[in-house]
């Protein structure tokens, strides 16, 4: 707790009459990546941008580098870099002209070519906002992140909307930023990038933290098992797949069903022989060892795609 | 400062970029100062004159357009939102606006003041010094208007709704279009409670009558005008909204009203006391007096 650079105690926010920040705590240590995973609308967004002075709390404790964003917001603002969601740039303004432009309201400063060397974007130095391609807008939101060289960076999202392809290229970009030990929080709705990137994770759901810790602690809770998706020909009841060899758990989700086994071999030999004595059959099956989404799936009940 | 220098030029910039731009602050402007010019004043240097101060008046009035219409654009496109997250204050935001704003209408009003004299030949301009106080003040109270517009208005739909709304007795009711003595006593009355009567009003002496800026009538032009900018200043710095999805406060309307008021007062204590359509009907009989009996004069030196 003492190397903590932020820190957030039972935060709660609600907009009217939607909660949807439910009492969220979590501490991210200085250099660590630290992510908030979950659905859209689990309340995210909304904890990120209270941490980075745009929104008010309705009740709980924050603290970013020391500083209260509601009270010291200003002071907070030279700290900390963001990359927002749906957000922009005016159309015709230049990519070199937006650096230059973000990095004279601080106090403190990176070379804006440095930035443009490092992002790529040398050779778009001239070119309009509205010209860039969707990885060339994330990029340059990255680099505007990093024009006050922020003790803490705000990633909201930092690849919804782009294809494959770019969104690697931004997971290089970010992991390049943690091993210069930068503290991030990153929000994601993507597992992949959650354990990819993360050192720790905190899944949320309905405004609530459900799960924390590293992605490989989350997994190992739940229960060491392997993950076994079935689709079968006829519905069959959860009850019975449970008492299957091995089952540690087993429930329908979206008209198909995951077994959780200890011992997959004799689960699955078993599974098929109970399907043929009641006259079903199975129709596809895949084997996989677990993965955040199962962790969420077992906190929640709930597929992390909506 | 810094950031309300940098973002000064940024809007500069990007204003300089935008086509609509040359449209509201380029094309319309010169097409009344010709329309005025040409075609009501025939070209004779001295109705040339007298128009002047309508028209310079369109242009520091048309102010308001431009300027709510990039604030809720910012806006909406979330482009106020990176800002945000940045040192940029409201104020920062506000000032640049009307600071850039102020910069771009400068030239605009300077070229209609060279064609008249070098196209329609006006060689007597009045009170220099008057005439550019008021355009200042007037081109930062009609943006500070634009401000407020700006942070009433949650779509860009209803902006330019309540600019419409605006612009029409603006231009209509202040003598900026028919000149205030032509239009009927009750107009005139009404027309006393509207800022763009002052503006337009006060650049017609400091120009045409040439009063120097302690003329009585230009500096209630003058002290009105800078009491609403700052009021209205401080209003929309007030209700400014970074994000698009916080809607306007319901008291908002309301705290406009009270932008008002300062209008109000005035139009209530010139109606009784002042002689503001007195002297613009004397302006204007001056106008038609010689040139009725002496149209000869302009034509006689040659």
């Amino acid at each position: 707790m003492a190397d903590s650079i932020l820190q957030v105690e039972n935060l709660v926010k609600s907009y009217g009459d939607v909660q949807a920040v439910r009492g969220v705590s979590f501490s991210v240590d200085e250099g660590e990546v630290f992510g908030l995973l979950g659905p859209n609308g689990a309340g995210k967004t909304s904890t990120i941008e209270i941490l980075e002075g745009l929104r008010d709390l309705d009740s709980g404790r924050v603290s970013v580098c020391g500083l209260d964003p509601q009270r010291e917001s200003q002071a907070l603002k030279h700290e900390i870099g963001a990359a927002l969601q749906s957000t922009s740039l005016p159309d015709k303004l230049r990519v070199m002209e937006a650096l230059r432009l973000f990095s004279s309201f601080y106090k403190r400063r990176r070379n804006p070519e440095e930035l443009l060397k490092r992002f790529g974007l040398e050779e778009k130095r001239n070119t309009f906002y509205s010209q860039l391609s969707g990885g060339q807008k994330q990029r340059l939101a990255l680099a505007m992140a990093l024009v006050n060289d922020p003790k803490v960076l705000f990633f909201d999202e930092p690849t919804a909307g782009l294809d494959p392809q770019v969104r690697r290229e931004i997971y290089d970009i970010i992991e390049e930023l943690k091993r210069e030990k930068k503290t991030i929080v990153m929000t994601t709705h993507y597992i992949e990038e959650a354990e990819r990137l993360c050192d720790r994770v905190a899944i949320v759901d309905h405004g609530k933290v459900v799960a924390l810790g590293t992605p490989r602690e989350l997994k190992t809770r739940s229960g060491g098992t392997t993950r076994i998706e079935v689709r079968l020909a006829k519905p069959e009841a959860g009850g019975a797949l449970k008492n299957l060899e091995g089952v540690a758990d087993a429930r329908e989700l979206d008209g198909a069903y995951v077994i959780h086994s200890h011992r997959p071999p004799k689960t699955i030999v078993d599974l098929v022989k109970h399907l043929e004595a009641g006259g079903n059959e199975l129709i596809s099956l895949e084997i996989a060892s677990p993965s955040l989404e199962d962790v969420f799936i077992e906190m929640t009940g709930r597929r992390l795609r909506d | 400062m810094r950031n309300f220098a940098t973002l000064t030029r940024m809007r500069i910039q990007l204003t300089l970029r935008n086509k609509m731009f040359l449209f509201f602050s380029v094309i319309m402007p010169f097409g009344f100062f010709f329309l005025y010019s040409g075609v009501f004043a025939k070209g004779q240097p001295e109705v040339v004159r007298f128009f002047l101060g309508p028209v310079v008046s369109l242009t520091v009035m048309g102010s308001f357009w431009g300027l709510s219409a990039a604030l809720v654009m910012f806006r909406e496109q979330g482009i106020l939102r990176r800002f945000h997250v940045t040192p940029v204050t409201p104020s920062d935001m506000l000032a640049s606006s009307i600071v850039a704003n102020f910069v771009l209408a400068l030239p605009t009003v300077l070229i209609e003041f060279f064609f008249a004299r070098t196209v329609f030949h006006v060689t007597n301009f009045g009170d220099l010094l008057a005439t550019f106080v008021l355009v200042s003040v007037g081109t930062v109270s009609f943006a500070s208007l634009g401000l407020v517009v700006a942070s009433v208005t949650n779509t860009m739909q209803e902006t330019q709704v309540i600019n419409q709304l605006l612009w029409l007795p603006l231009i209509f009711l202040s003598g900026a279009t028919f000149p205030l003595a032509f239009l009927p006593k009750i107009v005139q009355n009404v027309s006393l409670f509207l800022p763009a009567t002052y503006l337009v009003q006060g650049l017609r002496r400091a120009i045409f009558e040439s009063a120097p800026i302690w003329d009585r009538n230009v500096l209630i032009s003058l002290g009105s005008l800078v009491c609403w900018a700052a009021l209205t200043f401080f209003l929309s710095a007030q209700l400014f909204r970074w994000e698009p999805e916080v809607k306007v406060r319901r008291n908002a309307k309301l705290l406009v009203v009270a932008t008002a008021i300062p209008f109000l007062l005035l139009g209530l204590w010139e109606n009784k006391f002042g002689n503001i359509p007195a002297q613009a009907q004397s302006a204007f009989d001056s106008l038609n007096g010689p040139q009725k009996s002496a149209p000869p004069p302009a034509d006689s030196p040659k």
